[in-house]
């Protein structure tokens, strides 16, 4: 299972990344796997607020929506426009191009409490059938 | 304990996503769901279809009573050939969509949905009281698998004899040494073949058609790719575009009723033809990048027009696409509507359809 060790992960199968107060946010490569073809990403507005366990976008494969949860509270500073149009970057590269929004956090340190890689990984096979 | 066809252990082995359909262990599928669907258009896909039900109907009388029974005019059935046709209720609502084939003039075979079969046994009991006929449940003996795209019939070729009947035909022949009932039919807008075996054989007939379709592309293809390629070919699916409370008229099934037979529900279906359907099952497509599903409300002109009843990204044109039960006076070909996708509304335009038309030949 690919889980980068620099990243943070919430239950929900979405990573963080934190610096300087903003995090960046993705859905893993296990939720991308068992999503299967990304065919439209429901991005959020700049500027809305998210609370953390709240979706705040959506990821449409051909079969079925997935809500995104926000993993940390904060502002929305910035989305991947790239995904408008590309929506399987999230499939072919989940950790890097595929990113999905930046938050401002209300808590620099809200992600640390966040599971770490290896916590993820237990967590996604608990979650595999 | 939900059920699960003779073929589940292949599924299993070919690392299948196995979902819950209809009270049966299914794949959803077994690779990438738009991998499988593009196979099946251009080349070949296999799937597993055993939970649907198959009826016997037989006896001196079993012509009179279907043509009685089911709402469209039989008379052009010639045996080896088959015809679909919906069998309805007192109201012209669905009580499901259905193949009968004649076997001969007093045997015949109906393949009707998963989810049906006990409702569309008894409503057929009920109807047969004394008309001469015995029906039986074969559902539980019989296998069936679709062999569907463009290299179907080549695949066939190599395993079957026989020659190969042409579309709405049907024969019986040895396929790879299974006996089997080849019909020309499918519900994906390609050439293709539904085949029933015994489900003892269904094993060896699934491991033969991979074999010999594999070095052609062929695929294995689960629900999900089904349900894609039906959608592009504007196929209705029962409990969706047809149910207990949808006539065939408002489905847009017109071929499937008869105006000049009684059959049950055929005074409402009668005066539907002749007035109009209150509400008509149009196709859509997004014009901006979204996924519609069944159940999202229509707007037409700003004012609620209807719902969604099946929608997705279509694999071949790349966008949203799907089928709608819409108030009549809305559903115009050309027509601009409005999806409300989670609480936002998303422009579409009625098309005319199906949105991929049948591709294949009638031979």
């Amino acid at each position: 299972m690919n889980a980068p060790d620099e990243l943070k992960y919430s239950k929900d199968h979405e990573w963080v990344k934190a610096e300087g107060g903003i995090a960046a946010v993705g859905i893993t490569d296990f939720a991308q796997h068992q999503l299967t073809d990304v065919v439209f990403v429901e991005l959020p507005e700049v500027g809305a607020s998210a609370e953390a366990g709240k979706p705040i976008a959506a990821v449409e494969s051909v079969k079925a929506v997935s809500d995104v949860y926000a993993p940390v509270s904060g502002e929305v500073i910035e989305v991947n426009d790239a995904l408008r149009d590309a929506p399987e970057l999230i499939n072919t590269d989940p950790y890097g191009e595929g990113w999905i929004f930046k938050l401002k956090m209300s808590d620099p340190s809200a992600a640390d409490a966040l599971m770490n890689a290896e916590q993820y990984k237990e967590h996604a096979a608990s979650e595999s059938h | 304990m939900p059920n699960r066809t003779p073929l589940y252990d292949e599924h299993v082995k070919l690392n299948g996503t196995i979902v819950d359909f209809a009270g049966w262990e299914l794949p959803v599928q077994y690779t990438r769901l738009i991998e499988e669907h593009e196979a099946t258009r251009e080349r070949a896909g296999l799937f597993d279809i055993c939970h649907m039900g198959e009826f016997d109907v037989s006896g001196p009388g079993a012509f009179d009573f279907l043509q009685s029974a089911l709402s469209r005019d039989l008379s052009p059935l010639k045996p080896g050939r088959c015809m679909y046709s919906t069998m309805l209720n007192e109201r012209g609502g669905c009580v499901d969509d259905l193949f009968v084939y004649m076997k001969d003039p007093e045997n015949f075979m109906l393949v009707v949905n998963a989810a049906n079969i006990k409702k569309d046994f008894d409503w057929l009991v009920s109807a047969a009281q004394e008309r001469g006929v015995s029906l039986s449940d074969r559902s539980a003996d019989t296998a069936k698998l679709d062999l569907q795209g463009p290299q179907s019939a080549t695949i066939m070729r190599s395993l079957c004899s026989a020659d190969l009947p042409s579309r709405f035909g049907f024969i019986s022949a040895d396929v790879a040494g299974v006996e089997t009932l080849v019909s020309r039919t499918g519900y994906t807008g390609e050439d293709g073949f539904e085949l029933y075996c015994e489900s003892s054989r269904a094993v060896a007939l699934w491991r033969a058609i991979i074999e010999t379709g594999s070095p052609l592309g062929l695929l294995p293809c689960g629900l999900g790719a089904r349900d894609t390629l039906r959608l592009e070919a504007a196929y209705s699916l029962y409990g969706h575009e047809l149910s207990d409370d949808i006539s065939p008229v408002e489905a847009g099934l017109r071929f499937a009723v008869s105006a000049a037979k009684d059959y049950t529900g055929s005074d409402v279906i009668k005066k539907q033809l002749a007035d109009g359907a209150p509400r008509q099952s149009v196709a859509f497509a997004l014009v901006e990048r979204g996924v519609p599903r069944d159940g999202c409300e229509v707007l037409s002109g700003g004012s609620p027009a209807g719902r969604v009843t099946s929608g997705t990204f279509s694999p071949t044109l790349k966008k949203g696409i799907g089928l709608a039960l819409l108030n009549s006076p809305a559903a115009s070909i050309g027509g601009s509507v409005s999806v409300i996708i989670r609480n936002r509304p998303y422009a579409a335009e009625i098309v005319a359809r199906p949105f991929i038309a049948y591709r294949g030949g009638s031979k």
